[in-house]
């Protein structure tokens, strides 16, 4: 089981959430973030030329199996990655897969890949 | 908006106002007064409707569905001076399609004009320019979250010259052909045909002409922050006193009747929306509670200056009530009126200006009757009553749809899926609603 972590654009949300639905992952849990990386894109704001300090972005975190794996970053990467037309830019976000020890479904008490 | 206080001034030269100031009625300043706060108080509502709307909305589009209301106060403000309060309240031209008088055109004629009632003529057509603002505005609900910011300005700017001008000389100019149906006009007190109607309609038609917006209606699309469209809802009943009681174009008795239809029917279209959604749902929702407002409001538009609380209470109920199911019947029929444009103003404003003549008081009927000289029946100005609001939709229906094809074959018209996946506020506005959540 991995825990897949995305930071996204904030604009992206909808396409990557599409995307996902569309390779069949459905359970995600979605979060507003900030921070920075390497985006140093200068944005136009009423005529000025200005770098965003703390850039709002959109986190998503997604427990997979390890079948599901490649799909996920696949969904992800491709819905995330295009903006405005552009193919490919800093600031499209990155992801993070970490190893999950345990995953419980509070429901049934469940445990494992069967409670993904 | 009777006819005693508008008759001066619609012939006057340039020349002849300097002949006239010295015949021209003294001001009456305690009906210039009522109605100079009436003018603001009309105003506030659209930042209220913003705010309504804006509530609604989902936050990418908070900015974008807000700007849609704001927008219509520069627009529509800068024609009303220019061309349209010449081509409401001049005289009939084309057949008495439009009204026009060039004196009117940037408001130079009336700089001196004092009218009637006492009112200088600057307050009476600011007052009517806001009405002119928030028809528009009105109608952005139907159409929120997937219209081109662009083509939104030039759509309500060719809506307001063609739809709403020709209405609004109809219904309201002292020569227009509504004001003068029947025995006494089609009564339409403060807009519920020129303004809740034509909005309502012409909502629906083009909320039918863009389509849905992306995923409705299998995604639910919740509203981003009731509490600012409580405050709207809030905001749109305060200002809806200078909308009604202004609209008597004085400051005495028919002011105080309006006043308080008004108060008597917001409040029991507001509880009858509650109680129904309670026995109906189990749970009374805020939004409930606001639309109820809302019907009650709107019903008792063309109906305040005519009605008595009794009449304007059942009025609000029964709008209320209509409105409710003609929204329970959108989600059936699956078409995507956004925020109900149609279901509040279109539906409950036909409510209104159709069932206000079982209510109206018997001292305007024997008026009637006396102006005929015979007996003027509750069914002969009902028919009436049909003509007009048949009019109006017919009317608003078909200019609308001409114009909507128009702006669509020119600069379009949705947003394309990507827009309206990012949001209307990133893609026309280059800004978001909110920043809360970030720690800058």
């Amino acid at each position: 089981m991995k825990l897949i972590t995305a930071i996204i654009r904030e604009p992206q949300l909808d396409q990557v959430r599409e995307s996902l639905i569309a390779s069949g992952i459905t359970r995600i849990t979605v979060s507003r973030v900030s921070g920075h990386g390497a985006q140093r894109k200068e944005e136009i704001y009423r005529g000025k030329r200005i770098v965003p300090n703390l850039i709002p972005k959109i986190r998503i975190d997604i427990a997979v199996n390890e079948a599901f794996v490649d799909p996920t970053i696949d969904a992800i990467v491709e819905a995330a990655r295009s903006h405005d037309g552009m193919d490919g830019e800093i600031g499209d976000g990155k992801i993070f897969v970490t190893p999950l020890e345990q995953v419980v479904r509070i429901r049934t008490g469940e445990r494992g890949g069967a409670a993904i | 908006m009777r006819k005693r206080l508008m008759m001066l001034a619609v012939f006057l030269g340039v020349g002849v106002i300097s002949v006239m100031a010295a015949e021209s009625p003294e001001i009456d300043s305690g009906a210039t007064a009522w109605m100079l706060t009436s003018t603001a108080l009309v105003l506030l509502m659209i930042p209220g409707l913003a705010m309504f709307y804006g509530g609604l909305v989902r936050s990418k589009n908070v900015l974008g569905t807000m700007m849609h209301s704001f927008a219509a106060m520069g627009v529509m403000s800068v024609l009303w001076v220019a061309v349209s309060y010449s081509m409401t309240f001049g005289e009939n031209v084309l057949g008495g399609w439009i009204g026009w008088n060039p004196d009117y055109l940037f408001l130079q004629g009336i700089d001196q004009t004092i009218m009637e009632g006492g009112v200088p003529e600057y307050v009476f057509s600011m007052f009517q320019g806001k009405f002119a603002i928030i028809t528009p505005a009105l109608l952005a609900g139907a159409v929120a979250e997937r219209i081109k910011f662009k083509s939104y300005l030039l759509f309500i700017t060719l809506w307001g010259l063609l739809v709403y001008n020709p209405l609004c000389h109809w219904v309201w100019a002292p020569d227009g052909f509504l004001f003068n149906l029947g025995a006494d006009g089609a009564i339409d007190f403060a807009g519920g045909t020129v303004v809740h109607i034509s909005a309502g309609v012409s909502g629906l038609v083009a909320a039918l002409y863009l389509g849905a917006r992306r995923g409705y209606p299998q995604r639910q699309m919740r509203p981003n922050n009731l509490v600012i469209t409580l405050i709207g809802a809030g905001l749109l009943w305060v200002g809806w006193f200078g909308f009604n009681a202004g609209s008597s174009v004085s400051s005495g008795l028919t002011t105080a009747q309006a006043l308080t239809a008004t108060q008597v029917a917001a409040a029991a279209g507001a509880l009858m929306w509650m109680v129904v959604e309670l026995t109906h749902q189990g749970k009374a929702t805020a939004l409930g509670f606001a639309s109820g407002i809302l019907a009650g409001l709107v019903a008792v538009t063309p109906a305040a200056g005519v009605v008595q609380p009794a009449g304007a209470l059942i009025l609000g109920a029964v709008a209320s009530l209509v409105c409710y199911f003609a929204i329970m019947l959108k989600d059936k029929l699956g078409y995507d009126d956004s925020l109900d444009a149609f279901g509040v103003h279109g539906v409950g404003g036909i409510v209104g200006a159709l069932l206000l003549v079982f209510f109206i008081r018997n001292e305007w009927m024997a008026n009637a009757s006396e102006a005929i000289g015979g007996i003027w029946t509750v069914w002969d100005q009902f028919v009436v009553q049909l003509a007009a609001v048949g009019i109006a939709i017919v009317y608003a229906l078909v200019v609308t749809i001409v114009l909507l094809w128009l702006v669509q074959k020119t600069v379009g018209l949705k947003s394309t899926p990507e827009e309206e996946m990012q949001g209307l506020d990133p893609s026309y506005h280059g800004e978001r609603g909110y920043g809360m959540l970030n720690p800058n």
